[in-house]
């Protein structure tokens, strides 16, 4: 009875919603908006006949690719930085502006940099999430406990066992936000980084969905990258416990005292 | 006398500071240099001829065409359309996701209700909506408000969520017992402790909201700052794009601390100006 | 203030005192500071938190420095350990200066919560400085369950330490530093921060491990029941800028128990010289030794 009870929960509103697009596109056909019964119809032959390997699958390779690499660099950078008090004073405004830089304007720059092909989308990415990877951990290196630093001192773990058992973990919290921000950057950059200006890819297609005005693929595409995004973030979340299931519940100790 | 008493002082003096430890120089100085090299290097790299000059300019001509730009009308019209797409958009989202996050948050049912659809709607890009967008309403600004404000709606929404979460059950229960109303514990109770989160919703959806505003102008052509680049490039301008990069990220930085401050003003009055929470 | 009219008010001295702190001949002290003095360097001008400290600690002793509040107490002992090196004078463990935290010390923080590691077990935290110090594995785990063993915490190895109360989250700091089988043991106000029935299950614990393993103990308190009770021997420092006040043996049995012992007619002797010298220090009444 519980469980019927919380999947009601969780299934009701959404079956509300297509109910009532359902309802408002049965009368006359809407230009803009299909019906769900078009748009299940559209969605198979659109992906799963060559675009999910063709178009698909290499965005989502290159934005993991892309993902890896800023999260990788912008850790080992931020670390170096963070741990080096002249360094940080050194390079904290440069590193504001580029994070206040909005990404997508790396776009046409990376294009002239690197060139119209795949290395310049990945480039984009990493350009565009490493920052608040980067400072996130700065921050995080930066706030770490002077007690926990005298305490890792007095027992002469120094160098990398340092920063394997005590830097990282310590920083962990703020850097797993900064990788979060980095997700939802990256998906953008993904998307127009093949609009502007490509061939191949899920956002060159769904763009070229809406030049030929073939409206329901259009829908279906945008369905797509939502369901990306949403795997993305499951995947994150599921990381995320996992990585941070101390913190969470020294937070829920703290907040019950 | 006197002098045999100061000399053993002036001695120590020096030795206060221990060696190896001498005194760093203050943080605006090195903050300064780190600025100035990088802008050195930026120089340097094109001259050198690590990157040819036609991709690259020297940052010397990039901050000449800059300044160029100030004096241009143009140039401040586009950076007008994207800040009142910005501004409109931000505002737009903030007052519905504001006020239905307290209406969800402070019912559990809606809150259990509504959780599911929450949870698949936010991690949708808002770029997805720009064939939309396009199709809707061409290069009208329309179209960068869409973006947006769908963007922006959940980074409030979420933080105005987690904040009356937050509400303190005893405040609640006191407030109850005084025979506060449902407007007045909405007032005197749930509002202070969502203005906070409310507030660092508002400073991060600020940043999201320049990054889908120059998206827009990048992408379908709405115009502002961001059309300029695409034009600029196109065109090959080169000196002139790269120009009006280092322009939105100038903007991008006062929107920033435009942001905190107001922050830190609005909640200078708050018994927890709260630690840094970057969601 | 006259120094003799108040020296002519105190308890008589007891038996081994000395007004400055006691030293060993040489090759026979394990700890030694000499001419300690630190200065910090401030934006307000420097700041002399320690003048001149000499003692020496012999093998096995338990000593407690006690001394009113903000009497450099904490930072004597980071000097001592190594972790703020010092303006003057130097710090000797067993001859050799303290540069750097050495080998055989370990320090246990007041601040418990903070010292250990929220993302590791109990367990995995007694470990780490074992691991980092490339103690063989089996050997490492022998070391963890005799060390959570004799700090009574054997059935909790797998919690984190928030999830314990104060008490026993700075037992494990304990055994953490028991498990690194330190020569000396250094406890900055290990029991400041818990409730009074904790406070006294650890100062027995502190006094059964010192007897039990032998270990050099050097424990600072403001508490001067504490350092009566806990201490074989009490260092009494003056209030900033710091000498040693006095330097006393505690002539109680060596078996103590908190009824038994507190109830003693020399223990409240004993309690009161130390409370008068720590009046005299905060008045600033400074022992002749260190005037010279």
């Amino acid at each position: 009875m519980r469980i019927l009870k919380s999947v009601a929960y969780v299934v009701a509103l959404p079956l509300l919603l297509v109910l009532l697009w359902w309802a408002s596109t049965r009368g006359e056909p809407n230009f803009f908006v299909p019906t769900p019964a078009a748009l299940v119809d559209v969605f198979g032959p659109t992906w799963f006949e060559g675009r999910i390997t063709g178009d698909v699958l290499p965005s989502v390779g290159r934005l993991l690719a892309g993902l890896a690499i800023a999260i990788i660099l912008g850790i080992v950078v931020g670390l170096l930085v963070g741990l080096n008090r002249t360094l940080r004073a050194l390079t904290e405004p440069v590193f504001e502006f580029f994070r206040a830089l909005p990404p997508p304007v790396l776009v046409p720059v990376l294009i002239l940099l690197v060139g119209l092909n795949d290395g310049m989308k990945v480039a984009v990415i990493v350009v565009g999430c490493i920052w608040p990877v980067l400072l996130n951990t700065i921050e995080g290196v930066r706030s770490i406990d002077p007690v926990q630093n005298e305490t890792t001192r007095s027992y002469g773990i120094s160098g990398l066992n340092r920063i394997r058992y005590q830097v990282l973990p310590s920083a962990a919290p703020t850097i797993m936000a900064g990788i979060r921000q980095s997700l939802s950057i990256g998906l953008i950059l993904m998307v127009i980084s093949e609009m502007f200006g490509s061939s191949s890819g899920l956002g060159f297609t769904i763009l070229q969905f809406q030049r030929s005005f073939a409206i329901p693929e259009m829908w279906s595409g945008i369905l797509v990258l939502g369901l990306i995004g949403l795997a993305l973030s499951l995947i994150f979340q599921w990381c995320e416990r996992r990585v941070l299931r101390w913190y969470h519940g020294l937070k829920e100790v703290e907040n019950a005292a | 006398m006197s002098t045999d008493v100061l000399k053993p002082g002036r001695a120590a003096q020096p030795r206060a500071a221990r060696p190896g430890a001498r005194r760093p120089l203050p943080k605006p100085v090195l903050g300064l240099a780190g600025v100035l090299g990088f802008l050195l290097i930026w120089e340097l790299v094109p001259r050198v001829g690590l990157v040819q000059p036609r991709f690259l300019p020297p940052a010397s001509e990039v901050i000449i065409a800059l300044a160029r730009d100030f004096g241009l009308t143009a140039f401040w019209v586009a950076v007008g359309h994207t800040l009142m797409a910005w501004a409109i958009g931000l505002a737009a989202a903030v007052v519905a996701a504001g006020l239905l996050g307290l209406v969800i948050g402070m019912s559990p049912f809606l809150r259990r209700f509504t959780n599911s659809t929450i949870e698949f709607l936010r991690p949708v890009p808002s770029v997805a909506l720009i064939p939309l967008a396009v199709l809707l309403f061409g290069v009208k600004i329309e179209s960068s408000l869409m973006l947006i404000i769908y963007a922006c709606f959940w980074q409030v929404l979420i933080q105005v969520l987690y904040g009356v979460a937050d509400v303190d059950n005893v405040a609640t229960q006191t407030a109850q017992s005084y025979g506060f109303s449902k407007l007045q514990r909405i007032r005197h109770v749930v509002f202070p402790t969502v203005l906070p989160y409310l507030m660092t919703g508002i400073r991060l959806a600020a940043s999201v909201a320049l990054i889908l505003a120059i998206t827009a102008e990048l992408i379908i052509g709405s115009p502002g700052l961001g059309r300029e680049i695409a034009d600029a490039q196109s065109g090959g301008a080169i000196s002139g794009m790269y120009a009006l990069v280092l322009a939105t990220g100038l903007l991008g930085v006062a929107i920033n601390v435009v942001m905190r401050q107001v922050e830190q003003r609005l909640l200078s009055w708050h018994p927890s100006v709260r630690g840094e929470v970057v969601l | 203030m006259q120094p003799d009219a108040i020296s002519a008010k105190t308890t008589p001295v007891p038996a081994g005192a000395t007004p400055s702190g006691r030293t060993l001949p040489e090759g026979e002290a394990l700890l030694s500071v000499r001419g300690l003095k630190k200065v910090y360097s401030t934006d307000g001008g420097p700041i002399e938190a320690v003048r001149n400290l000499t003692f020496d600690l012999g093998h096995g002793e338990l000593a407690c420095l006690v001394g009113p509040s903000g009497s450099g107490k904490t930072t004597l002992l980071k000097c001592i350990a190594g972790l703020l090196g010092a303006t003057e004078g130097e710090v000797l463990l067993d001859g050799k200066k303290v540069t750097a935290p050495p080998k055989k010390m370990a320090v246990v923080f007041q601040e418990y919560g903070r010292s250990l590691f929220p993302w590791l077990r109990v367990a995995d935290n007694v470990e780490l400085p074992l691991k980092n110090a490339g103690v063989p594995k089996a050997e490492r785990r022998q070391r963890v369950a005799d060390a959570l063993e004799a700090v009574g915490l054997e059935h909790v190895p797998k919690s984190y330490p928030w999830q314990l109360s104060g008490g026993m989250q700075q037992r494990v700091a304990i055994a953490r530093a028991v498990a690194y089988q330190p020569e000396v043991l250094l406890m900055d106000e290990p029991f400041a921060a818990v409730d009074a029935q904790t406070r006294a299950d650890l100062e027995d614990l502190t006094r059964r491990l010192w007897k039990d393993l032998g270990m050099t103990i050097l424990f600072v308190t403001h508490d001067i029941d504490e350092s009566v009770y806990l201490g074989e021997r009490v260092i009494i420092l003056s209030s900033s800028p710091t000498v040693v006040q006095e330097d006393i043996r505690i002539d109680l049995p060596e078996d103590r128990d908190q009824l038994e012992t507190r109830g003693l007619p020399r223990f409240t002797e004993l309690r009161h010289h130390v409370y008068e010298q720590i009046q005299l220090a905060k008045k600033g009444h400074r022992p002749d030794a260190a005037l010279a």
